[in-house]
């Protein structure tokens, strides 16, 4: 096929034009969560440790890990997520396994037409470097985990960066949400218990599976390490050069899950509607999140770095012990009540939020 | 994920009569969490309240 040939094919498949990573922050260049900090990875198999936005790792064994985005990458790219063992497990019960992990929202998906006859082949590129060398497996798999597919890869040298291409066959069966909700899950396996294992390999099977036997456990030694980057899952049987996407981009694309709000000085205003009771203007979120978000606010107070009601002097009332807020995709609007031990302020009166320093509201919308 | 402290919340006037989420403390810091199914944080209350793990208090 000459070069024209092949571009006029790739721009028909859609694999020449913008935007084709279906995952998201590929590069690792957004951590608005540890800002390239390390951090203990807490043992779960739910919601734990993001690396990188919207790169999660699960730990639910013995073992303990750190994990960090770290400025060490191949040609071409600036960080990588990075799992390093900090207290070794090296026989994992049936159930226990460590895992990273980025669900892909349903909303995403609807193009592929996954559970169809029509399903469309994905290819997923990304680079991986281990300490431990041997056989490794990712796995996808649906929202209700009643469809697996597992696919290996082998990693040759040990801290040495390796790129990986495998071909994700589009699942003809099965429910595959196109919903805000995840519609498919991508996993890389660091070690499973044989609850999850299976010797299927490169086709779907029912139920959820992670590895088969024969999956490295990293865990198996102190120190071992684990880092990746670069990921692209692109629609087509081809692995394209990664596309490198502005960083503003990426950035958004992440606050749909996760955005910090920044707070410095009076941030809120609102009305005092009796001398114990608050109601602060709304604040709007960066991007329209996935779905109405959970917020861990600052410490409350009157001392650097937290957040206090003032009354309409601009002095600080007495603080209460929470802050209440009525949260949507688009915003939310903090209030208290009686019972929460806010008093001095004015009836029928403005008020204000006052943030002493820098604090920082979390807004969490991850799947 | 450890939740603790968890207590349903009513809204502001003039939705004060109505629950529309759950303070709480997960990971030692004070979280809002909506009344939103699909909510990581409300998904994982939901199934621990199920399984008998978490009970959430009453609204004041």
């Amino acid at each position: 096929m000459s070069k024209a040939a092949e571009l006029a094919a790739l721009i028909g498949s859609g694999q020449a034009q913008g935007n084709k990573n279906l995952i998201i922050n590929g590069a690792m260049t957004v951590d608005q969560r540890h800002s390239g900090s390390s951090f203990t990875v807490v043992n779960g198999n739910t919601i734990t440790g993001v690396i990188a936005d919207r790169f999660r790792v699960n730990e639910a064994s013995g073992a303990e890990f750190t994990a960090q985005r770290v400025s060490d990458a191949p040609v071409g790219f600036e960080y990588s997520s990075k799992i390093t063992v900090s207290t070794a497990d090296a026989s994992l019960g049936s159930t226990e396994f460590h895992r990273v992990i980025q669900p892909i929202e349903g909303k995403d998906i609807s193009n592929l037409n996954w559970g169809t006859s029509n399903a469309k082949t994905l290819t997923l590129s990304f680079y991986v470097k281990s300490s431990v060398t041997g056989q490794y497996y990712i796995s996808v798999f649906n929202n209700a985990a009643d469809r697996t597919l597992l696919k290996g890869y082998t990693i040759d040298s040990a801290d040495t960066w390796e790129k990986k291409t495998i071909t994700i066959v589009g699942d003809q069966s099965g429910t595959w949400l196109t919903t805000n909700a995840a519609g498919i899950y991508l996993m890389w396996s660091l070690g499973t218990g044989s609850t999850y294992q299976s010797s299927t390999l490169d086709a779907y099977q029912a139920g959820f599976y992670m590895a088969k036997s024969d999956q490295v456990n990293i865990a198996a030694s102190v120190s071992s390490t684990w880092q990746l980057t670069g990921v692209q899952l692109e629609v087509g049987d081809v692995g394209t050069a990664f596309e490198h996407e502005d960083f503003a981009t990426t950035l958004a694309k992440c606050q749909r899950f996760f955005e910090n709000v920044e707070w410095n000085g009076y941030v809120l205003f609102g009305n005092s509607y009796s001398t114990t009771q608050w109601l602060l203007q709304q604040i709007i979120w960066k991007v329209e999140k996935r779905v109405a978000p959970t917020l861990t606010y600052p410490t409350i107070g009157t001392s650097a770095n937290t957040v206090g009601i003032t009354e309409n002097t601009a002095n600080y009332v007495t603080q209460g012990s929470v802050i209440r807020a009525f949260i949507t995709t688009t915003g939310a609007a903090a209030y208290n009540n009686g019972a929460d031990g806010y008093s001095g302020l004015t009836d029928d009166s403005i008020c204000s939020l006052y943030s002493q320093g820098a604090t920082t509201l979390k807004v969490d919308a991850e799947i | 994920m450890i939740i603790e402290n968890a207590k349903w919340s009513k809204g502001p006037p003039p939705q004060d009569d109505v629950i529309v989420g759950f303070l709480a403390t997960i990971g030692g810091e004070k979280v809002v969490v909506p009344k939103e199914v699909g909510n990581s944080q409300y998904d994982e209350a939901m199934r621990q309240v199920a399984a008998g793990e978490l009970t959430i208090a009453d609204a004041d």
